[in-house]
């Protein structure tokens, strides 16, 4: 069986990357956005993990950087979460369009 | 002697100024009259202990006062030779002149406890009182010119703040602005003969800048001698700049007319400050500086006594006119000032040539106490009849006993009838007069006979004139007892009365003399016949007038009436300065001035504000208040760096 090669990895990933990227501009929903976010650092999970397995299989670097990605992630995902809420609370909404009073 | 020791007569009246300000109208209230009389006090008693012994213990060596520096304390350095010192210089003028303040302020403190009681800002009075106190001390006791020239304009905020004390008075407020200002005005003078003389002697001590500048041979004076400018030299220039300050601060023609305005602040600070002490500073400086004018320089100690004598009778024959008490009072001040000037300038330095100088000295001395008498006898009866003006005076010598007589006495001693302190004084200044230059004699004498006239002019209007007082304000119960103030306002009446009689019969030219050496002066009783006779016909002259009411000061007001007139508008230079400044200065300088700042400064700030206002109108879009909108923005960015860095960055 022939190795998936490392091209086919990256092209996902950065797939993965933009299809988040486009996901956080255009959806209004926050949590959409939040599960945008989620597949943004995702791609860049499965890049680092690639780099370390094809270019320096020796080493645990790029598999580190996935963990504390992930923690972060984790973190990030709730303090979103929190934020959402509480726009929930004072907006009736987590329509981000309503949410522009911070402007000039 | 010890300089930590005299120090504390300058440095107990700002502590009391500093714990008064800052918690006198909380805290002590009434009590704060208590706690600035009684530093004062022992002010006063430390002043009078440094001067016996400067006088008596360890001021004379070999029969000459010498010049002690009791302390120095380098306070601003601008080059190895130049500096700004804070320090204590005893001679015989700032002894006598430390003397004087103190005795003066004690005076006036122990009187307003009485005159000012119950007045809402009576802690604020009595903190003001301290900070001119402390700043006249310091200016009498300065061993530098820029010290002096510090103190100077402390005396100046202290005086503009108590001219100023009745702040909901518009008239008050007026007469403290135009005080301020004409004193600043003047005191631009000052600075400018400050930087004339310490810039080309290369030092701004007193006791170098003197010895610089006096010394013959010394290549400082051939420098300033040989600058000229406009056709005199730079140390005329300079000098008459100084006296410009020094005439100014002692209202003298033509910066006299803040003085009789400042008459609107409380009487005893008329007393204090624009009586005693702080108006006669002007002369204190002509003094300091007084061997560099008489060595170097006798075109400016011309221009000194010809101001002097020139003021002297300006404001004698403006003040037979006035029918303000006070407005009285502050004339004869400029007139007596006058005197003090104008002795100065006909004296030379050092021994029987200095006569000027001491009796100058001497005749600021007496002054003082008898004109605080004047001032403080003139609070009572104000006080007492609520009215400034003569017409509501009259017959008041059967209430106010104790008043009447002080206020005699320091008519006596004004009008310089023997044996009263005026006498002397006024004889010496006279004879100075009659050595060197007939003219200023003879003037001097017309002005001794005016002094006497409105004098008794006053003190007849005030005390005899009616029958009997009647009283036109609606505190009638007084009509019914005593019409004398209280204790505290007459203990200090009797005692500078006292003075007024006493102060004569020192042997002033011992202690003071241009050059440090004793100068024996002789009383010459023929010599004195005339100014007295003089004198006598002046209060004779009132006396007809004035003693009864009567109708010929009308007859001859309406005989002289061009003089009399303009007299009493104080010959128009209120009106004269008001034209010169509003009309022609505000209107050629003042308003292109203010149309340039308007239109043109201010239109350059007002421009940029508005191209800001534009740009920012045109780009506040960007700030919308979506999240969405803002990563966009930031996305972009980062492909932008990453385009900068993969293609451009080599």
């Amino acid at each position: 069986m022939t190795e998936i090669p490392l091209q086919h990895i990256l092209f996902l990933s950065t797939a993965l990357f933009f299809i988040g990227v486009y996901g956080f501009f255009t959806r209004k929903n926050m949590i959409t956005m939040l599960m945008s976010v989620e597949l943004i650092l995702n791609s860049v999970n499965i890049n680092f993990i690639a780099f370390n397995k094809y270019l320096f299989a020796d080493k645990l670097d790029g598999i580190f950087f996935t963990i504390f990605i992930i923690v972060i992630a984790a973190a990030e995902a709730a303090v979103a979460i929190a934020i959402i809420i509480n726009l929930y609370r004072s907006h009736k909404s987590i329509d981000v369009d309503e949410t522009n009073e911070m402007k000039y | 002697m010890d300089g930590k020791f005299i120090s504390l007569i300058v440095l107990l009246p700002l502590f009391s100024f500093l714990i008064l300000g800052l918690f006198g109208r909380k805290t002590f209230k009434t009590f704060s009259g208590i706690i600035g009389t009684t530093s004062i006090f022992a002010s006063a008693m430390i002043a009078f202990i440094t001067a016996y012994q400067y006088f008596f213990v360890v001021g004379q060596t070999n029969g000459v006062y010498q010049k002690i520096i009791a302390m120095k304390h380098v306070w601003l350095q601008f080059s190895p030779n130049v500096s700004i010192d804070m320090g204590i210089i005893l001679d015989p003028i700032s002894v006598m002149m430390i003397v004087v303040v103190t005795f003066i302020s004690l005076m006036v403190h122990i009187y307003s406890l009485g005159y000012m009681k119950g007045e809402e800002r009576f802690s604020v009075y009595y903190a003001f009182l301290s900070l001119f106190t402390f700043s006249m001390l310091g200016l009498v006791l300065a061993c530098n010119i820029f010290q002096i020239y510090i103190f100077w304009e402390l005396v100046g905020v202290s005086s503009f703040l108590l001219i100023g004390f009745y702040y909901d008075k518009p008239s008050a407020v007026a007469a403290s602005k135009k005080a301020f200002i004409v004193t600043r005005f003047a005191d631009l003078g000052f600075l400018i003969g400050i930087l004339i003389l310490s810039f080309n002697a290369e030092t701004l001590d007193f006791e170098t800048l003197i010895s610089r500048l006096t010394d013959p041979n010394s290549e400082y004076l051939h420098r300033i001698v040989s600058a000229s400018f406009l056709g005199a030299s730079a140390l005329t220039w300079g000098l008459v700049l100084v006296f410009m300050g020094g005439a100014g601060k002692s209202a003298m023609f033509p910066l006299h007319i803040w003085l009789p305005d400042a008459m609107e602040g409380p009487t005893p600070v008329s007393a204090l400050i624009h009586a005693a002490t702080m108006v006669v500073a002007g002369v204190y400086l002509v003094a300091r500086l007084f061997p560099i004018y008489a060595l170097s320089c006798p075109a400016a100690l011309h221009v000194v006594a010809y101001v002097g004598i020139f003021s002297s009778m300006f404001a004698a024959i403006i003040a037979c006119t006035q029918t303000d008490i006070k407005r009285v009072l502050a004339y004869s001040t400029m007139s007596q000032i006058g005197f003090m000037m104008f002795a100065l300038g006909v004296s030379s330095y050092g021994g029987e040539n200095g006569l000027g100088y001491m009796a100058s000295m001497f005749h600021l001395f007496t002054h003082a106490m008898f004109k605080a008498l004047l001032f403080l006898g003139a609070g009572a009866v104000i006080h007492y009849v609520h009215s400034n003006e003569m017409k509501d005076m009259g017959g008041l010598r059967k209430l106010m006993p104790i008043t009447h007589l002080t206020f005699l006495i320091a008519c006596l001693a004004i009008a310089g009838i023997p044996p009263f302190a005026g006498f002397f004084s006024k004889e010496e200044i006279l004879a100075a007069a009659f050595a060197s230059n007939p003219v200023i004699f003879y003037l001097a004498i017309a002005t001794a006979g005016l002094t006497a006239f409105y004098m008794f002019r006053l003190y007849f209007s005030i005390f005899w004139n009616k029958a009997e007082f009647k009283s036109h304000s609606r505190h009638d119960s007084h009509d019914e007892h005593h019409g004398e103030g209280s204790s505290s306002m007459l203990i200090p009446l009797i005692i500078l009365g006292i003075c007024s009689i006493g102060v004569g019969f020192i042997p002033f030219g011992n202690f003071v003399s241009s050059d440090g050496v004793a100068l024996h002066t002789e009383f010459h009783p023929t010599f004195s016949i005339a100014p007295v006779l003089i004198a006598l016909a002046g209060i004779l002259l009132a006396m007809t007038f004035y003693k009864k009411e009567n109708e010929k000061p009308n007859r001859l007001a309406a005989s002289f009436k061009g003089i009399y007139t303009s007299a009493y508008h104080k010959f128009y230079f209120d009106e004269i300065y008001l034209f010169i400044t509003q009309k022609v200065i505000f209107n050629l300088i003042g308003r292109p001035a203010a149309w340039f700042d308007r239109n043109i400064v201010d239109g350059m700030i007002n421009l940029i504000g508005e191209i800001t206002q534009e740009i920012s109108t045109l780009i506040r879009g960007i700030q919308s208040g979506r999240v969405q909108n803002y990563a966009i923005y930031f996305f972009c960015g980062i492909i932008g760096f990453a385009v900068l860095f993969i293609y451009f960055w080599k």
